[in-house]
């Protein structure tokens, strides 16, 4: 079944103008994109910094709207839906961030923070956020503390904890790896495949390394300067890349194998 | 443990000597700052009037004392009042964005373009001179400034992931400003209310100078300073003391805020 | 040649670096390998010898024979751009975004070598050219913000290059940069590292930029070198188990991501993670997360063994039955 649907998105982004008088020059950071998404799927997409992959992610989070196209979650156009209902419906698709050190308040301890999605819908169990701990792997004691007491990895479990809470059909991860350590990262990977078994997440993966979203994804869609170079199930892409930059990019991941 | 910015150290000193004076006035001076004694007026130093006492035989340590008071009283209620509501329309800015924050910010950048004396003078000719007014006026040039700080530091955290987080969870922007901003901008604002103290008790100190402010027999250094200037060749004194007493405050405050400044955003320390 | 014998930087919450020993000869290019807290930036911090104030230095660090391990400012001053030079993983702050970018690498050529307005200008260029600007002559009049993140690197680069310096050390050089320019920037400083016979360290927690930019390698855990030997080698038969678990944990692009049952192929791991500077075993450091983990790990600290000078209990106890 389908979980979430791009169609034809385009996002384009005036830039300060340079004359008085002439029209501002305008940025297209994501050019006519379509995807799909099936729960218990991950699609990932791979780009480089500038290829509008992170646009791409804001947009299917609806913190900002397409100037073309659509995003249906299950058969929903999120852009069309009205503050209050959007909210009602946010529990269902969630996000973590890149950064584990700017995605926690510092000012708030760890379980205040994991149990933030649960207030929005007006719900309060502490039961769920001590299973949300204990299904990324924390104790739920640690809900006392604050974030500067984690290590990266840690607080990086935290976002997730905080981003499955609302028990999500879709989970979008934008540079959720990155900024972690090669030993970690894999910890962090293995956790949203557990997750994605034991829930039936649909997620949406963004990476600038190839061979990160190689590791999770069932379909690819290669981002470059805004457009969709490549789009398809990931084994026949990595396999038999049909674009030279998917091709280079490859090379590029593919050293140390 | 880093050491402390020796602006901060001064700065400190300074005002819990000035702050702790004033709240001492309120249990104790050494005698009524407005008891008349003209047979004593002018009077040197002595173990009983320890400055001396003024042109009308008031006693000066307890009239500085009062004075204290009064500054800090003026200074703590502007700062607040105009503070809160500054702050207010800045998070409202910040929160909103679009047109609320365009009109927010050309009224502050209206508020920054209209002098704190002018409004004084003008609150002064409609209702009459008063303490309140000059209260008024000190609060009514802080709105923009701290409008202007909590939208600029309001901005910054709005843009950071664990507000988009928030917004994900579906939180309302009421409420993220309340969890997640005003917490985050509060270092912020408390160095920018700090320096604005300083301000505030020059101001009250200009306005009472003037007129505008406290009113007889209300002490104040300002006015201190103001009935002084006609005996300066008698008793340049009476000029000095009250003039000392505001150099102090306000660099004691305008110290402590820097300092404040310095340990919570080594990047601008440097830049100066 | 700079030689580095048992370095051990001590904070007063434990060790940075342990018992570091290395030798960099013209024209070598060496991988330092590891994770946040490995010590792999203290160690090039020795060799710059722009350790903190706050440390205490022991063992013996030589250039050309020249005990520099408690040398002064003054004298490290003379090493510095001259001798020993380095780049850093964010090309944008690394560059004063007011100057001329020509005028930056000028800079050290006019301050060190005395070199006049012209003559250090024609060095300049004839450096962007080397480190592969194009239009060297207009680029070196643009400012930084005007340049992509790949070409500041590179600026970076001639900077570091200005006074011809025997040892360039990169640290993280490509971690802040895509993909494609990444591997330019690898190989150019392969080319400069041959072209000029000048000594290569390339610090990285990137292991396929380490495989192409280096011939051997060291790689470190917790501020121990925990293995080190020729680059194919190391990385094609790891002896440490943290390297082999490092190693392992890179995901591969052309790995099967399904089981034959359908499930999703995990990642091999290594538990845990890095502990802090002061919860770091005073043995092993890699104790708490090791696979081969043996009971005198904890508290006595390996000493380095065989051709690879591996620090492992487990593998001593292999080798000497």
């Amino acid at each position: 079944m389908t979980l979430l649907q791009a169609q034809g998105l385009t996002r384009r982004y005036k830039l300060p103008r340079r004359t008085v008088f002439g029209t501002p020059p305008v940025l297209t950071a994501v050019e006519n994109i379509s995807f799909e998404i099936a729960a218990g799927q991950t699609l990932g997409i791979v780009g480089e910094s500038g290829s509008g992959k992170s646009t791409l992610a804001r947009m299917a989070m609806a913190f900002e709207a397409p100037d073309a196209g659509r995003i249906l979650f299950e058969g929903q156009d999120i852009h069309a839906l009205g503050a209050a209902q959007l909210r009602r419906l946010r529990p269902d698709f969630q996000m973590v961030f890149q950064d584990p050190f700017s995605s926690l308040d510092p000012r708030r301890k760890v379980g205040w923070s994991i149990a933030e999605p649960l207030r929005a819908m007006g719900v309060s169990a502490p039961d769920r956020v001590a299973e949300a701990f204990e299904q990324v792997g924390l104790h739920p004691a640690d809900g006392d503390k604050y974030p500067h007491e984690f290590s990266g990895g840690q607080r990086q479990r935290i976002a997730i904890a905080r981003a499955i809470i609302t028990r999500p059909k879709l989970l979008i991860a934008d540079e959720a790896v990155s900024a972690l350590d090669v030993s970690v990262q894999a910890q962090i990977l293995n956790l949203l495949m557990d997750l994605q078994e034991t829930l039936g997440l649909g997620i949406l993966f963004i990476s600038h390394d190839l061979a990160v979203v190689a590791s999770v994804c069932d379909n690819l869609l290669v981002m470059q300067r805004g457009q969709a170079v490549e789009y398809g199930a990931a084994t026949d892409i990595l396999n038999t890349p049909s674009h030279a930059y998917t091709r280079s990019l490859l090379t590029a991941a593919g050293e140390t194998h | 443990m880093k050491q402390l910015p020796a602006n901060f150290i001064i700065g400190a000193v300074l005002v819990a000597f000035v702050v702790g004076v004033a709240a001492l006035s309120l249990i104790w001076t050494p005698h009524d700052p407005t008891d008349l004694n003209i047979r004593a007026k002018f009077g040197a130093p002595s173990h009983v009037n320890w400055l001396g006492t003024d042109q009308l035989g008031r006693d000066l340590v307890s009239q500085l004392m009062a004075a204290a008071r009064n500054s800090m009283t003026v200074a703590l209620v502007a700062v607040l009042l105009g503070g809160s509501i500054g702050v207010a329309l800045g998070l409202l800015a910040s929160a909103i964005g679009g047109w609320v924050e365009d009109i927010v910010m050309r009224l502050a950048d209206l508020g920054f373009a209209f002098p704190a004396l002018l409004f004084a003078i003008m609150l002064a000719a409609v209702f009459g001179p008063s303490l309140t007014n000059a209260v008024l006026a000190i609060a009514f040039i802080n709105i923009p400034i701290f409008a202007r700080v909590a939208r600029a530091s309001g901005n910054q955290i709005w843009t950071r992931e664990y507000v988009l987080a928030a917004r994900a969870a579906g939180m309302n922007k009421f409420t993220i400003t309340l969890d997640h901003i005003l917490p985050n901008i509060a270092a912020a604002v408390i160095v920018q209310a700090t320096i604005e103290f300083a301000v505030a008790i020059l101001a009250e100190a200009a306005l009472s100078y003037l007129g505008l402010g406290a009113q007889p027999p209300a002490s104040s250094w300002g006015r201190m300073l103001s009935e002084a200037q006609t005996l300066m060749y008698l008793a340049p004194e009476l000029a000095i003391y009250p003039g000392l007493c505001i150099v102090t405050a306000v660099l004691g405050f305008g110290l402590l805020g820097d300092g404040l400044r310095d340990m919570t955003d080594p990047r601008l320390a440097r830049a100066r | 040649m700079f030689e580095m014998h048992e370095m051990t930087v001590r904070f007063s919450i434990g060790d940075a670096l342990r018992d570091a020993s290395l030798r960099i000869a013209p024209g070598d290019r060496l991988g330092i390998v590891g994770e946040s807290g490995s010590g792999k930036s203290m160690l090039a911090a020795c060799l710059m010898g722009m350790v903190p104030q706050s440390a205490t230095l022991s063992g013996r660090l030589t250039i050309d024979g020249t005990d520099m391990t408690h040398a002064a400012e003054d004298l490290w001053q003379t090493i510095r751009a001259r001798r020993a030079a380095m780049i850093f993983q964010e090309p944008m702050s690394a560059l004063n975004p007011l100057r001329r970018v020509g005028d930056t690498v000028a800079e050290p050529m006019r301050v060190h070598l005395g070199l006049g307005k012209a003559q250090a200008r024609a060095r300049v260029q004839a450096l962007f050219e080397e480190v592969g600007i194009p239009d060297p002559s207009a680029r070196l009049r643009m400012f930084p913000h005007e340049l992509s993140g790949g070409q500041r690197q590179r600026v970076l680069i001639a900077l570091a290059l200005a006074c011809d310096p025997e040892l360039l050390i990169a640290d993280e050089p490509t971690t802040a940069l895509d993909a494609n320019v990444a591997l330019k920037i690898t190989d150019l400083l392969v080319h400069l590292s041959q072209s000029r016979n000048m000594a290569l360290v390339f610090i990285s927690h990137d292991l396929a930029a380490v495989a192409r930019a280096t011939t051997e390698i060291a790689v470190m855990y917790g501020g121990d070198i925990v293995e080190r030997g020729p680059t194919a080698a190391v990385l094609g038969t790891p002896a440490h188990p943290y390297t082999q678990g490092l190693l392992a944990a890179r995901p591969d692009p052309r790995a099967m991501p399904r089981e034959a049952d359908g499930s999703r192929r995990r990642l091999p791991t290594i538990p845990g993670s890095v502990p802090p500077l002061q919860a770091m075993a005073k043995g092993c450091r890699f104790t708490g997360r090791c696979a081969v983990e043996r009971s005198e790990c904890a508290s006595v600290k390996p000493v380095p063994t065989g051709p690879r000078h591996t620090t492992c209990h487990a593998l001593l106890h292999e080798e000497t039955p």
